[in-house]
């Protein structure tokens, strides 16, 4: 009885409902935070728990290394032009998957695996269709007659090397990134277009609105605020994501073709036993984020139809 | 400005058949009201007009060119929706200059059209604002002038003062009824309410079931209905009825008044058992029996009336109507 009297006190219940959330954004959150502000204006290796504080200088370093700064333009490389394609497809999906059409389920169930799947697993996948000898793309360009014989459009060597050559390699790590990320980013836009009432897409229709002015006046400016939720999330996802960079790629093929900022930070400080340089680099994320998501917010805010 | 004739008109939702063969024609600048409780299929019609529905079967025509299969911006038609369906994110002046922007005229003409069609609608003051910013009446007016502003041969209006407050609905209406004169536009105005086709329509087609019930003048439709369900549809309250001999005799309630104040000799007398009495401000509505019937008068002040009486109540004789029971039709005209 004394127990469920304690309960009825509000605030001390909110407090006891808070309570696991803020041990664990502290623990996992606030306390690497921290210890990485810390050691990235310190000298901490991993080899040797002592460290002491020097200053600015792996700052300094970092923007002296050439790795870094390729690092740093793969990054937005990586970021931009993935949620390019994520935006712009996820939208032609959605158009699709809102009308109705016989298997719609079978689609949506197809489409949203990648999501369901864990990201190691399904980039392991890619890795085998990406293999410099057995790559199931590969056998069927040859079969098609794009590859492997003098004279085909791709080249006369029996592999296209996907993860091998530079440029390449970008392209296969942004077209898996884009594949695990398309059902997020669809999800979220069949939700904003549902929230279209029917009717002023009806109404711009008698107006004599084509698909493509629906599209670009009607649609899309009332769908924003979601594309920007959309972009932020992805942007998210995709900048400090390390995942399919290092299961595909580990950042090569050398120097540092597809190197992105995550992957630096952990080849520098786990790989490299640098921890004050990893720690320096992953810092740079949140100045960068914190702004993009100031910016991205700002103009939802501004775009919200009271 | 145009004719719209609906030829054997069919839209079938699966099982549903929403427009089940439906014959209507529509004069140059009629106002013609489509009236029906929901699920009648007078919304299908309208939409099937507009061109946001393809028929299953049946044809479409304006100005006798069938307009059958073809996409609604290339209709010549206006509509106006029951939510208005402004553009939320565009200023007043940009929704209405909307249709214009697409046909794309100049940016002088837009700006004089956008305001002739704001004048007449008295609008001219919110051209700045976004639609959240004003009240309902004003979006309605909104939305009428975005329907007018492009001159459209056929105007359709799908219930478009349900969202008003009952206060200004009744100026909303009258008002509605000047721009149409004014424009002259035919005009399909869909409603369930009979109060609004009454008060609106040139002609009112009555519709329940995917079909027309009966098609007339609103004083048609209301003395000589041509069935129960029109009889029962149109009047508050309903017209009463009594099966007397396999015929149904019907009457409206205001026809059904002491036999004291009848002197006419055509007329038939019953005994009126009064229940109950309802003061409704300006009438008595009066519930009581003859035989099993259960009837309604509807009286004016004057008239004393107690609970519980037995008084002779009688009904014109050219008052009366005579249905089929089985099929509902009316009988001897």
């Amino acid at each position: 009885m004394r127990n469920g009297h304690l309960f009825q006190r509000d605030s001390l219940t909110a407090f006891a409902l808070l309570l696991p959330v803020c041990l664990y954004l502290a623990a996992f959150i606030g306390f690497p935070f921290v210890m990485s502000f810390i050691y990235s204006i310190s000298n901490a290796t991993i080899g040797d728990p002592h460290y002491s504080i020097t200053g600015l200088n792996n700052f300094r370093d970092m923007f002296h290394d050439a790795a870094f700064r390729t690092s740093l333009a793969n990054t937005f490389i990586f970021t931009f032009v993935s949620i390019a394609l994520v935006i712009v497809l996820g939208h032609i999906l959605a158009e699709l998957l809102i009308r109705d059409f016989p298997g719609k389920w079978i689609v949506r169930f197809l489409l949203m695996l990648p999501w369901t799947a864990p990201i190691a697993l399904g980039t392991i996948g890619f890795l085998w269709f990406m293999d410099s000898v057995y790559s199931p793309f590969d056998w069927l360009l040859r079969k098609a007659g794009l590859l492997g014989s003098p004279g085909d459009l791709l080249g006369p060597m029996s592999n296209l090397y996907w993860l091998a050559r530079p440029g390449l390699a970008m392209a296969s790590v942004i077209l898996v990134h884009v594949w695990r990320l398309l059902p997020l980013a669809t999800v979220i836009l069949i939700a904003g277009l549902n929230a279209i009432p029917r009717e002023i897409v009806e109404a711009a229709q008698i107006d004599g609105a084509g698909y493509f002015r629906r599209l670009f006046h009607i649609t899309l400016p009332l769908i924003f605020p979601v594309i920007g939720v959309t972009v932020l999330f992805s942007v998210f996802f995709t900048f400090t994501d390390m995942t399919v960079v290092w299961i595909l790629t580990r950042g090569g093929p050398p120097p540092h073709a597809t190197q992105v900022l995550a992957s630096l930070a952990f080849l520098k400080s786990i790989q490299g036993g640098d921890l004050a340089q990893g720690a320096a680099i992953s810092l740079f994320f949140f100045p960068v984020l914190a702004g993009i998501a100031a910016i991205v917010l700002r103009l939802v805010k501004k775009a919200v139809v009271i | 400005m145009a004719r719209v004739r609906f030829n054997d008109l069919k839209k079938h939702f699966g099982a549903v058949r929403a427009v089940d063969g439906v014959d209507l024609e529509i004069a140059d600048g009629e106002f013609l009201v489509l009236l029906g409780p929901s699920g009648s299929g007078k919304t299908t019609l309208m939409r099937l007009c507009a061109g946001l529905e393809e028929p299953t079967a049946g044809s479409i025509y304006i100005d006798d060119q069938s307009v059958t299969g073809v996409v609604p911006r290339k209709r010549g038609i206006a509509m106006v929706f029951q939510s208005y369906a402004l553009y939320p994110h565009m200023t007043v002046f940009k929704n209405i200059a909307f249709p214009l922007t697409v046909e794309g005229l100049s940016r002088q003409e837009i700006r004089s059209k956008v305001e002739w069609a704001a004048n007449l609608l008295g609008i001219g003051h919110l051209l700045e604002r976004k639609p959240a910013l004003i009240s309902g009446g004003e979006r309605q007016r909104v939305a009428i002038a975005r329907a007018l502003v492009r001159r459209p041969r056929v105007l359709l209006m799908d219930e478009p003062l349900s969202n008003l407050d009952a206060k200004v609905r009744h100026t909303a209406r009258d008002e509605l009824k000047k721009f149409q004169r004014e424009i002259g536009v035919t005009t399909i105005y869909v409603t369930h309410d009979q109060v609004e086709a009454m008060g609106l329509g040139d002609r009112i087609a009555v519709m329940n079931e995917g079909k027309i019930r009966q098609i007339g003048s609103p004083d048609e439709i209301y003395q000589e209905p041509a069935d129960t369900f029109v009889a029962g549809f149109v009047g508050l309250p309903p017209m009463n009825f009594m099966e007397e001999n396999g015929t149904l005799t019907a009457f409206r309630p205001e026809s059904f008044l002491p036999a004291s104040l009848i002197d006419d000799h055509e007329r038939r007398i019953f005994n009126f058992r009064i229940e109950r009495i309802e003061h409704l401000g300006s009438y008595l509505l009066v519930y009581g029996k003859v035989g099993d019937a259960l009837l309604i008068a509807n009286l004016s002040l004057r008239h004393e009336v107690k609970e519980g009486a037995e008084i002779p109540f009688a009904v014109r004789m050219a008052d009366i109507r005579y249905y089929d029971p089985a099929s509902g039709r009316r009988i001897g005209k």
